[in-house]
């Protein structure tokens, strides 16, 4: 599977979301943690989702990943050139995000749910630098 | 013991089912308007409120030429009109109006006349979700249930069953788009849309609409139909993002819809003679049978694989067909009402013996929101 990154839908940052794609252009998977009651979450907003409050760090994820589940889209789509997945993976650090999966083939065969994973990262258009993941070899 | 202080006296559909590209979407609220006024014995003058999704409930009123004291756009996808009738129950008890029409029509199919649908780029979806690939609900819906078949333990021919149990139903019900009876083999078998999803595990794409009359449960009787009495309602959201939900093997919002709708209604399941969950694809009635506690955690797969939700069975469901087979034009909660509706008037197509309690469950968005009533033939509870 291919991806024509010139076909890719390109996201807009809004002033909650631009430190997110300021990281990934620098090869950063950026989150935020609150600093009272130390949750981290996903996607950005300016307060923690589990307590309110507005005292934020953004932090660096590890890119370590695990597939949560996915769909092979078999329907056509201007940026891909055959049946394509599209991923739920869950980070490391506990928050869940949608991607593509890159450097394995799009099979039931071969996703296989919980398999490690590791980000990668891709540009679209001229601003944008999409996360995406690809199989993580797991070192014993 | 209480007593139900609203009822639907009036419900209708419109003329036609399936592909109307003679119509507008605003003419299909209307005609199933017009039928579900034509139900009650009523016309529209008779309407003091209106509540829609799709179309402003200010577009509704006007075309119909109704000035309401009271008006409910809510608009959380396709179990809105679950919501509307949760939200007349309360405006009608309280008397901010007497008699509401609820509305839906939806130009699916054909669209003509029918707003843009899509996630702005600079959106949460838009930024974090629609750069992927996603291609509606074809490949979002359905993301969740891989991990819900492992978790569960769930195999793909239990849930192809759901489609042969709901094409049981339709080949019962003239009206139903699809009739034909199919096996859990051709359901697995069938084109392959998004793995693990076939065609047939996907629902329809058509044109219709449907409409609702409420009115206080103690004039209920003075009108021409049996009055199908509210016993309860619930309603809830949890993410517009597919990849957000807590757990992509439950829904949060089904759970805290149904639980308030059976404790308004002061029911357990034991009492349920007929149900409905709104199916756009084969996994939600997994989901609902054990987000509402019909089964337990794992057990909903077999349980609709063994038929005891198809015709003949202890807990009749979907028994219009579904959105699997009877029609699915984008927000199908309002037909999903209508076969509650039908079956506690005893006038269903497939009609299930005596149901005196019918549960009609619906979800909005991508597991985003969800909304349930509990019907009934009496109006104690």
């Amino acid at each position: 599977m291919q991806i024509d990154f010139t076909q890719v839908p390109v996201p807009i940052p809004t002033p909650e979301t631009e430190h997110f794609w300021a990281g990934t252009r620098v090869g950063e998977l950026r989150l935020q943690k609150c600093k009272d009651c130390q949750s981290t979450y996903f996607p950005p907003r300016p307060f923690c989702p589990a307590c309110a409050s507005r005292s934020i760090d953004i932090i660096c994820a590890s890119g370590r990943a695990s597939l949560a589940s996915y769909v092979i889209n078999q329907r056509s789509h201007p940026a891909f050139d055959g049946p394509y997945a599209i991923a739920l993976v869950t980070l490391e650090e506990g928050v869940r995000m949608m991607s593509n999966l890159l450097n394995v083939e799009q099979t039931p065969d071969a996703l296989i749910l919980d398999m490690p994973l590791q980000v990668t990262f891709q540009p679209v258009g001229e601003e944008i630098v999409l996360p995406y993941f690809e199989p993580r070899v797991v070192r014993s | 013991m209480s007593r139900a202080a609203v009822a639907i006296v009036g419900a209708a559909e419109t003329t036609e089912l399936g592909r109307i590209p003679h119509m507008s979407q605003i003419q299909l609220h209307a005609d199933a308007a017009l039928n579900a006024l034509a139900d009650a014995g009523l016309s529209p003058t008779d309407i003091d409120g209106v509540a829609t999704a799709g179309e402003s409930p200010t577009g509704v009123a006007h075309y119909l030429g109704i000035t309401p004291s009271w008006v409910d756009g809510t608009a959380v996808g396709g179990c809105s009109f679950m919501l509307h009738v949760r939200h007349a129950v309360a405006a009608i008890e309280a008397g901010l109006c007497r008699c509401v029409l609820i509305t839906h029509g939806e130009s699916g199919r054909s669209n003509v006349g029918r707003a843009g649908r899509g996630s702005a780029a600079s959106s949460l979806q838009g930024q974090f979700e629609s750069p992927f690939g996603g291609m509606g609900p074809t490949t979002t819906f359905t993301l969740p249930v891989l991990r819900f078949l492992k978790e569960t333990g769930t195999t793909l021919a239990e849930m192809a069953s759901v489609a042969v149990s709901q094409r049981q139903w339709a080949g019962k019900n003239p009206r139903a788009s699809l009739k034909t009876p199919i096996t859990v083999d051709e359901v697995l078998n069938d084109r392959m849309i998004a793995y693990p999803f076939t065609r047939a595990q996907c629902c329809l794409v058509t044109d219709g609409g449907g409409a609702l009359v409420l009115v206080a449960a103690d004039r209920a009787e003075d009108f021409p139909q049996k009055p199908v009495y509210i016993l309860g309602t619930g309603e809830s959201t949890e993410t517009p993002m597919i990849s957000q939900m807590a757990d992509l093997t439950s829904s949060g919002a089904f759970k805290v819809s149904g639980a308030r709708a059976f404790a308004e209604a002061g029911i357990d399941h034991e009492a349920v003679d007929h149900l409905m969950i709104y199916d756009a694809f084969a996994h939600l009635p997994l989901y609902g049978l054990e987000d509402l506690g019909f089964c337990g955690r794992g057990e909903a797969g077999a349980f609709i694989a063994e038929g005891n939700t198809s015709p003949g069975g202890r807990l009749p469901m979907n028994t219009n067909g579904g959105g699997l087979s009877y029609m699915h034009s984008g927000m199908y909660g309002m037909y999903a009402l209508q076969e509650s509706v039908r079956q506690v008037r005893g006038r269903a197509a497939a009609q299930v013996n005596d149901v005196e309690i019918s549960v009609c469950h619906g979800v909005g968005g991508m597991f985003a929101a969800s909304g349930t009533v509990i019907m009934g033939s009496s109006a104690a509870r």
